[in-house]
């Protein structure tokens, strides 16, 4: 046997590519050749696989090796290969049958050692090895409890490169490690912490159950950070598909250790304002790798100080917001990531903060104070349904202490949730802030005195077009929550309350 | 070449063991330790078939530093067959078959003589 053949699976965005590694052991001098577009990680395969057979206790083939990765053409990246290079090398060289080659997929990074080191972006890689009929895989031990998600693959983890090889030969598994179960979350943050701001916690709820994005503009100190980073404890938990997903986009972007795999919380990623366009929306060139916003699927984008953004920088995220995904093209490929969030954003009044309350102290110029809020572009401000003035709480609102637990809250979103998406059972989106204009317009029209009021708003000029759209959309999650059949009047002004947090507009 | 004299001991017999076993495999030296400004070639032999072979003889007592054959990098393969032309110029031989193979020899404390013979290296 001088040939060896197995597959394995490159991820290209979320989703993988299969790649069938082929060894070819022959009579020539000693040399090592790979090919196949490896990108630097997986070029040095050749000195951390042959360190790691030999301290296997097994030989190297002191003949020409060649390794070749097909498709040729795809650009291949990562350690994730080495295993499966490591045994058909073995199993060329005669050391393994071809048999045992057969026996599982697999997946890990070699030490030089010999041990078996985790890798990146193992669920989604077995995800679609299992769509190609995959039944059993062999990942490294500290991948065991990620890969143990998919209830339907045979999960077989092991330390190191000479165990498998016993496990190929003998089926004698050296370890047996067991999945544990998640632990139960305690959530560092609650809603009940947060003194007073009783209105801002009710249109934080109603962006919850609707999905609308949210803009914060208060004082240095007022809370405004307080309320975001504890925004994702009142969203409904991920369901199982779900928690898959968002876990195979933080096992791309290695930040799975931040984050329980098995975690139902939905992800709330803050990305500092001085982050560049590639860290937001996800790049990098040969493994191109999720951005912030990505991480943020199904979750919360938290951007503080957002007029401190480069220009251009929040921009980047219209794209996503609009389709619930963000493409990356590079000159050899193109990765997909999903990357629907809700969007939070938090600015000071105006440069020096102070410009709040009575606005006493506030040293900027009026042109100042109207240009930094004029950062954030108009088209991305359209995207955002609920502006809020989050002033100062009151002495009496810091004294009181009896407010409601994040529980209470997320159970009332989940009930609104609930009541939107039976209504929208037969239509392709779930959540009112995804409602199209035409159906608006249409199918779910607000009752006729709501529809009187905007329309009067219209024919007196106070309300453009996608002002108009964004009021029914939010007086419909408004609706939900109070389980109003078809948002009336009421709901209408407190719409309209809602958006118009900030003069202008 | 070798500067350490128990080295250059040591490709002696090297070159002496792979001399001998190509003779009774039927082929006939026709040169041995060639050695031009550029290098030198080990072993110079024909085959019954008039292929004229050039043989790299690499001799280890050892394979604490790797095996003897990995010691054979393209660019060294590349200068023997250069020094393999010169060869044939010099021996007005141009226009004949050549191959150029690589011996690896280890000598194992015991005197046994371990060969690895690779044929056609380029």
């Amino acid at each position: 046997m001088t040939l060896a053949r197995t597959i394995s699976i490159n991820l290209l965005g979320l989703k993988g590519e299969p790649i069938e590694i082929e060894v070819d052991v022959s009579n020539g001098l000693p040399a090592y050749s790979l090919l196949g577009l490896p990108d630097a990680t997986l070029s040095e395969s050749r000195d951390r696989i042959r360190a790691a057979i030999l301290n296997s206790g097994r030989n190297w083939p002191n003949r020409k090796v060649t390794v070749s990765l097909s498709p040729a053409w795809l650009p291949k990246s990562g350690s994730a290969f080495d295993l499966p290079i490591a045994l058909s090398i073995l199993t060329a060289s005669g050391q393994l049958k071809e048999s045992d080659l057969s026996k599982a997929f697999f997946l890990g990074e070699l030490s030089l050692e010999g041990n078996l080191r985790p890798v990146r972006g193992v669920l989604p890689t077995l995800i679609a090895a299992r769509d190609r009929g995959v039944k059993r895989v062999i990942v490294p031990k500290e991948n065991f409890q990620e890969a143990g998600l998919l209830k339907d693959l045979e999960v077989l983890a092991f330390s190191k490169l000479s165990h498998v090889i016993n496990f190929l030969e003998s089926g004698v598994r050296a370890e047996n490690p067991t999945l544990i179960d998640a632990p139960k979350e305690v959530a560092k943050h609650d809603m009940s912490e947060v003194a007073g701001h009783i209105e801002n916690k009710v249109a934080l709820e109603i962006a919850a159950a609707g999905g609308h994005n949210l803009l914060m503009i208060g004082a240095p100190g007022s809370g405004k950070t307080m309320l975001a980073e504890r925004f994702s404890t009142i969203l409904p938990p991920l369901d199982e598909d779900e928690a898959i997903e968002v876990s195979g986009i933080h096992s791309i972007a290695g930040t799975l250790k931040d984050r329980n795999v098995l975690s139902t919380e939905p992800p709330f990623i803050a990305p500092h304002h001085s982050t560049t366009i590639p860290a937001l929306v996800g790049g990098g060139s040969n493994l191109i790798k999720p951005g912030a916003c990505s991480l943020a699927h199904r979750g919360v984008l938290f951007i503080d100080e957002a007029p401190e953004c480069d220009s251009g920088l929040l921009d980047a995220l219209r794209q996503p917001m609009e389709s619930g995904s963000i493409t990356i093209s590079r000159s050899a490929l193109t990765a997909s990531f999903p990357a629907r969030f809700i969007l939070l954003l938090a600015a000071n009044p105006c440069p020096c903060g102070r410009f709040a309350g009575r606005g006493r102290g506030c040293q900027c110029t009026s042109l100042q104070v109207r240009r930094y809020l004029a950062k954030l572009s108009g088209p991305l401000l359209d995207r955002v349904d609920i502006r809020l003035r989050v002033e100062n709480p009151t002495r009496v609102e810091l004294s009181t202490s009896s407010t409601e637990r994040s529980e209470t809250i997320r159970n009332r979103v989940i009930r609104a949730r609930a009541i939107a998406a039976e209504r929208f059972a037969q239509e392709p989106f779930r959540l009112n802030s995804q409602i199209p204009p035409s159906f608006l317009r249409e199918k779910y029209r607000p009752s006729k005195d709501g529809m009187a009021l905007l329309h009067a708003l219209l024919d007196k000029e106070e309300l453009s077009a996608r002002g108009f759209h964004r009021t029914i959309r939010l007086s419909w999650s408004i609706a939900d929550m109070i389980g109003a059949i078809v948002p009336g009047k009421a709901e209408v002004e407190r719409a309209l309350l809602l958006r118009s947090g900030i003069p202008g507009e | 070449m070798a500067k350490n004299p128990n080295a250059a001991k040591l490709g002696e017999v090297g070159e002496e063991f792979v001399a001998r076993s190509l003779t009774t495999k039927g082929m006939r030296v026709l040169d041995r330790n060639w050695r031009i400004k550029e290098g030198e070639i080990d072993l110079v032999v024909v085959d019954r078939e008039g292929t004229i072979i050039f043989v790299e003889v690499k001799t280890r007592s050892s394979i604490s530093h790797g095996d003897p054959l990995e010691s054979i990098n393209n660019e060294k393969a590349f200068r023997i067959q250069r020094l393999a032309l010169a060869w044939l110029a010099t021996h007005q031989r141009l226009g004949s078959r050549y191959r150029i193979d690589v011996a690896g020899i280890l000598v194992a404390r015991s005197g046994e003589f371990l060969m690895d013979y690779r044929e056609g290296i380029l």
